[in-house]
């Protein structure tokens, strides 16, 4: 088992769809590595040209807010939920 | 129909159209809502606004969602209200309070959700949703009982008993959330990915915040179509704060302030800046979550998150949405930002009910106070016209000033009643 990662509106045009994925265990710079591969496009909407975490992106491990953990550096194990959630929130629009 | 033209984002300029979005796909930046103001132009004017109807929906024009059926229980046209007593308490000869706690929900939220859900309408929503720090959540779930629709509301459990009840009386889907607010906001903007809501505050709130352009058009009005000098206003997410801005600035760039000039709006609506506009922008937040404050205090251009820990719970935003903006109109206007310590936000919300007979929350007393730290300080002069905004209702957060509660305690006779007034030496006949 790995962790889950939730994907928001915004990048489901980039996982065809998905609105989960399943990584293997890591610290988030490489899980977002591993999403790129994967993904093409998703980091750059992550991650700006300096290397931090976008400033309207937040991510979430097991709800809580990485910025108040290790940032990016943050580690995560076997079994953590991640949310990637969008500052200003997301939304669907209509089915 | 409303003079709309799209949505843009705030920050890489990416367009898209009027729809339930508000959340750049790109680069995750705000949507703002982009309106034909050439067209506006042409049809607004004070007399046209001054006959409309007695709440927000006199400023159609420069609404985003059509006024012909809109869900109305009267948000707006609140009063404004000159402030003698408080201001001899305070030096100032020349200030006003923008009684907005006695909206139909009593709290300024009716005129951002009201807007919201004549627009959720609009788009076919039939569940009308927020997260909320409880001011909101009475005013989704009032507006959605108004239009015939489900409501669903996010609140953090230990929220005040009147902001919980004064939203479960129009009888939404309440659900109250183990977490701060931010957490509520986090986990609905998930629910707001799996379910075919209108979130007022998530895919809604592009639309939704610019109900908040009326606290400054009718101040404006009221003040006979001119403009404070100051304004005073509580700081959440910063939206409001920054709308009321947006507001001034519209009016003088269509030349609805008296003896103000038409100005282009230019390529960008969103910051666009009329230089007869000079009124600063006052922040105010409680000492308990004040990163906007803190990011001004420090000179920073972003804004760190906190985690609250406030009496004023309708201002305890941690994460605030539109905190950089607000923080660049602090700036812009040579405002500042204020933060009031804890334990003065008691004395706030009783000295404005002892000097004006108003009533307001935890979030009115951090504006008083931070009003009187201006008039002290002297960043506000004796003869400046300034205006306080509350912006909610002292009923909802009665726990909060239950000390005051003490009663002259006596039998149904004239004897008892002269007895226990002479045990109270400040109480003369």
């Amino acid at each position: 088992m790995g962790v889950l990662v939730r994907i928001p509106t915004p990048l489901r045009r980039m996982t065809g769809g998905l609105d989960k994925v399943e990584m293997v265990e890591s610290n988030l710079v490489d899980m977002i590595d591993n999403l790129e591969s994967s993904y093409p496009g998703v980091k750059e909407r992550l991650i700006d040209e300096n290397g931090e975490l976008r400033y309207f992106v937040n991510i979430y491990v097991n709800g809580e807010d990485v910025r108040f953990m290790d940032g990016l550096s943050t580690s995560t194990k076997s079994g953590d939920e991640i949310s990637i959630v969008p500052a200003v929130a997301g939304g669907l629009g209509l089915y | 129909m409303p003079f709309v033209s799209g949505l843009k984002c705030r920050e890489c300029s990416r367009e898209y159209p009027a729809e339930a979005l508000n959340v750049c796909d790109f680069c995750f930046g705000p949507l703002e809502v982009e309106y034909d103001y050439d067209t506006i132009s042409e049809v607004i004017s004070a007399d046209r606004i001054s006959k409309g109807p007695l709440s927000i929906w006199r400023y159609q024009d420069l609404l985003p969602a059509s006024g012909e059926n809109p869900v109305d229980i009267m948000a707006g046209y609140t009063p404004l209200l000159k402030a003698p007593n408080l201001g001899k308490r305070l030096g100032l000869n020349n200030l006003y309070i923008k009684n907005d706690s006695v909206n139909p929900s009593f709290s300024f939220k009716d005129r951002v959700v009201s807007v919201a859900a004549t627009k959720a309408v609009e788009f076919g929503f039939e569940t009308l949703a927020c997260a909320s720090t409880g001011n909101l959540a009475c005013s989704v779930a009032a507006h959605a009982a108004r239009a015939g629709i489900r409501s669903v509301v996010f609140i953090p459990s230990d929220l005040e008993r009147g902001k919980v009840i004064g939203a479960a009386i129009y009888g939404p889907t309440m659900v109250a959330v183990d977490g701060t607010y931010d957490e509520v906001n986090r986990l609905c903007s998930e629910v707001g990915d799996n379910y075919p809501w209108a979130f007022v505050n998530i895919n809604m709130r592009a639309y939704y915040a610019e109900g908040s352009k009326t606290l400054g058009y009718e101040v404006a009005e009221q003040l006979g179509w001119r403009l404070p000098e100051h304004v005073v206003v509580p700081s959440a997410s910063g939206a409001m704060f920054t709308k009321i801005w947006k507001g001034f600035n519209e009016l003088a760039c269509l030349g609805l302030l008296d003896g103000v000039a038409a100005m282009s709006f230019g390529p960008d609506q969103n910051t666009v800046h009329h230089p007869a506009v000079t009124t600063r922008m006052h922040m105010a937040q409680a000492e308990g979550c004040s990163p906007i404050v803190t990011a001004w205090k420090e000179g920073q251009t972003q804004v760190k998150p906190v985690r609250p820990n406030s009496i004023a719970k309708s201002l305890a935003i941690g994460n605030p949405a539109d905190g950089i903006y607000a923080l660049r109109v602090i700036n812009k206007s040579g405002g500042s930002g204020n933060t009031v310590p804890e334990s003065d936000v008691v004395d706030g919300i009783k000295l404005l009910a002892e000097t004006e007979g108003v009533f307001t929350e935890t979030a009115g007393g951090v504006v008083i106070s931070a009003l009187k730290q201006l008039a002290e300080s002297g960043a506000i002069k004796p003869d400046e016209l300034t205006v306080a905004y509350i912006t909610g209702n002292g009923l909802k957060t009665q726990e909060a000033v239950e000390g005051v509660v003490n009663p002259l305690m006596v039998k149904p006779t004239l004897s008892s009643f002269e007895e226990a007034l002479s045990e109270r030496t400040a109480i003369r006949r």
